[in-house]
């Protein structure tokens, strides 16, 4: 397969806007048929997708929503530690899901901490999606020695769970942080850790997709009006394999977040100053044992919640995308 | 066959040698390893004439080499925090993480293929909607938050199961083992359920799929025909059938059994390779971190090569292309 010479013509500008158009009416179909009424259809999908939407909204708005800020060291006092929820005897009706150790507000906490999850969820399954898309398309489309090496890479990757290249990657980053003595910055670790530990699975799908559709006629018809291999890759080839990779995202969000509380809850996630679930079930698990279980509970299922509610949409998205399952 | 065997060994070997190249550039970039050796108050020539010794003042493919042989007799010389030689420290808590791996695959195997099998014939049951459900939340429940529930319900609330450590353990040889104690027992269950339940979930899902599959065929028709009793049918016929994955996905499961063992070891203090690798990534000790890469992805390959070469064996129907192009 020779690729196309890089050019620039007045058609890449024709070609590009009529692909615009083709993607728009795409996505409109999308939203018309089959997938609306089988989003419809399931009540459990319904309840999971307003569950999100509602955890991602209360996250987000986290600073103006929370009764308080707990973050800031003027507002919190040690002498309302270890206060259970409000409906319990020795409850306080100013925190209505109790305190933690440190006497700051588990409700507030627990906001404040969905929010740093869902960012990092997010930013990490980007940053792996734009990995494994690219270098899924660019292996695909260049085959050869290109593809040959990109997926050794990935399968060398492969044979290590995602938990563990991503506990790597960060305890590097953390040796590499502690040597060189720069402070914060560790949300942005997290971020590549664990981004650049779930890309193999886009890579993979994206590469099965492009090899099919490199040989097609449109691609060939844009080879030869001199179209670039970068824009064909991502201008023509792209649309058509964003169906899985949506799917792929949706589950990849779950798991994202199950692994920032993970590492958060080992002790090499957020620090404790930065809000957690993780970190908030780490403490509250020291506390168990004397009773405290609201420390450890309220944060568990926020996160049991957001997890299984991402989880549904996930499988459902995956159900109604394949066409042998319709 | 053996032109198989032998394009994996190459495989395996290029996944150490590509490890063995990131554990050394840990080792050897990531922190000084002379800072890490001595006092505040050495002088530099003593620093320097450390560094000669070590070899750290050769060519970096020199080091490389010595690095490579040193791994093949597994040195990696003294832990930065425990100031102990790394090996010694592995070869204490090996057992420990090996024994709960292989309980939990165990508990993972002994439930969930029966309760695949029965999804899969029963398939509009309420019993088996009961274990689907249960495996969705297996899926989604993270295994530390697992952990905790049982150790709230079973250690403190009704304070039946210990909660932390191995119990009492027995020396045989080199190997400290746990599993012929009371409490060394009693301190399995809670920690092999925890890191078997998400192995589990996945056995079940996989051997309903496949029961699914199988039922449908013509030999099953053929066989009800015939009038077989239909316990012989479940068992003899179609579960015999849906074994072959099993047997792949469970053996590469144990990989990540073992690697998911660092989570459950934390929750349960239990005092394994796990948690000793969470200690080190903690107080950024780049001996022991090297060493339990080249460890695990030691062990991934052995696992991967010896499933390969089963999966073959066992299924006549894959031959050139190898499982790579069959399955995950």
């Amino acid at each position: 397969m020779n690729e196309a010479p890089r050019s620039l013509s007045p058609h890449t500008v024709a070609a590009s806007s009529a692909q615009a158009v083709k993607a728009n009416s795409g996505l409109a179909q999308l939203l018309d048929s089959d997938l609306l009424h089988s989003f419809l259809a399931s009540k459990l999908v319904v309840a999971a997708a307003l569950m999100t939407l509602l955890m991602i909204g209360a996250a987000l708005l986290s600073p103006l929503i929370a009764p308080h800020d707990p973050y800031d060291l003027k507002a919190v006092s040690l002498l309302d530690s270890d206060m259970p929820p409000a409906w319990e005897e020795s409850g306080d009706r100013r925190f209505p899901l109790g305190t933690d150790d440190q006497g700051r507000d588990i409700l507030s906490t627990i906001l404040f901490g969905t929010r740093s999850s869902i960012l990092i969820g997010f930013c990490s399954v980007l940053l792996a999606m734009a990995i494994g898309l690219s270098l899924g398309l660019w292996a695909g489309y260049a085959g050869g020695r290109i593809d040959s090496a990109i997926m050794r890479i990935a399968d060398v990757q492969l044979t290590f769970p995602a938990i563990l290249t991503a506990l790597l990657i960060d305890g590097v980053a953390l040796a590499i942080v502690r040597n060189h003595t720069i402070e914060g910055g560790k949300f942005w670790i997290l971020v590549v850790a664990i981004g650049l530990s779930f890309w193999v699975q886009y890579a993979r799908t994206v590469r099965g997709v492009t090899l099919v559709e490199r040989n097609k006629e449109y691609v060939e018809a844009a080879r030869l009006i001199g179209i670039g291999p970068v824009k064909i890759m991502f201008q023509h080839i792209l649309p058509n394999v964003i169906g899985p990779v949506l799917v792929i995202a949706t589950i990849n969000l779950a798991l994202a977040i199950i692994t920032e509380a993970t590492l958060s809850f080992l002790g090499v996630g957020l620090p404790p100053t930065e809000p957690s679930l993780g970190t908030m079930i780490q403490i509250g698990n020291k506390y168990l044992f004397s009773g405290s279980w609201w420390m450890v509970a309220f944060p568990g299922l926020t996160l049991a919640m957001l997890a299984l509610a991402v989880n549904l949409l996930g499988d459902w998205l995956r159900d109604a995308l394949n066409p042998k399952l319709r | 066959m053996l032109a198989f065997a032998i394009r994996r060994l190459f495989e395996a070997a290029f996944v150490m040698v590509t490890v063995a190249l990131l554990a050394f550039v840990l080792f050897r970039f990531v922190g000084d390893p002379v800072s890490q050796m001595v006092g505040q108050d050495t002088s530099l020539e003593d620093r320097q004439r450390l560094r000669q010794e070590l070899g750290l003042d050769d060519p970096i493919a020199v080091q490389f080499a010595r690095f490579l042989a040193d791994a093949a007799r597994f040195e990696f010389g003294i832990s930065y925090q425990m100031k102990q030689p790394v090996t010694a420290i592995i070869a204490e808590r090996f057992p420990a993480t090996l024994e709960l791996a292989l309980t939990a695959a165990l508990f993972a195997v002994a439930l969930g293929i029966p309760m695949g099998v029965y999804t899969g014939i029963h398939r509009d049951s309420w019993l088996s909607k009961v274990f689907l459900s249960i495996s969705l939340i297996g899926v989604s429940l993270p295994t530390f938050l697992i952990g905790i529930l049982l150790i709230y319900v079973f250690a403190v609330k009704f304070g039946v199961l210990p909660s932390f450590g191995r119990g009492d353990v027995v020396q045989i040889g080199f190997w400290r083992t746990g599993l012929l104690t009371g409490s060394g027992l009693k301190a399995l269950v809670l920690p092999s359920i925890t890191l078997g339940l998400f192995q589990m979930t996945l056995v079940t899902r996989l051997v309903r799929a496949e029961m699914l599959e199988v039922l449908r065929t013509d030999y099953i028709k053929f066989a009800r025909a015939r009038g077989l009793p239909q316990r012989a049918i479940n068992f003899g016929h179609a579960l015999r059938n849906t074994l072959v994955p099993v047997i792949t996905v469970i053996g590469l499961q144990i990989g990540a059994i073992i690697a998911f063992a660092i989570i459950t070891e934390t929750v349960f203090q239990w005092p394994g390779m796990g948690l000793m690798f969470i200690q080190a990534v903690q107080n950024a000790d780049i001996p022991i971190m090297a060493a339990y890469l080249m460890l695990v992805a030691f062990l991934f390959v052995l696992i991967n090569f010896i499933v390969d070469l089963i999966y073959v064996r066992v299924d006549p129907r894959i031959r050139i292309y190898g499982p790579g192009a069959s399955g995950r």
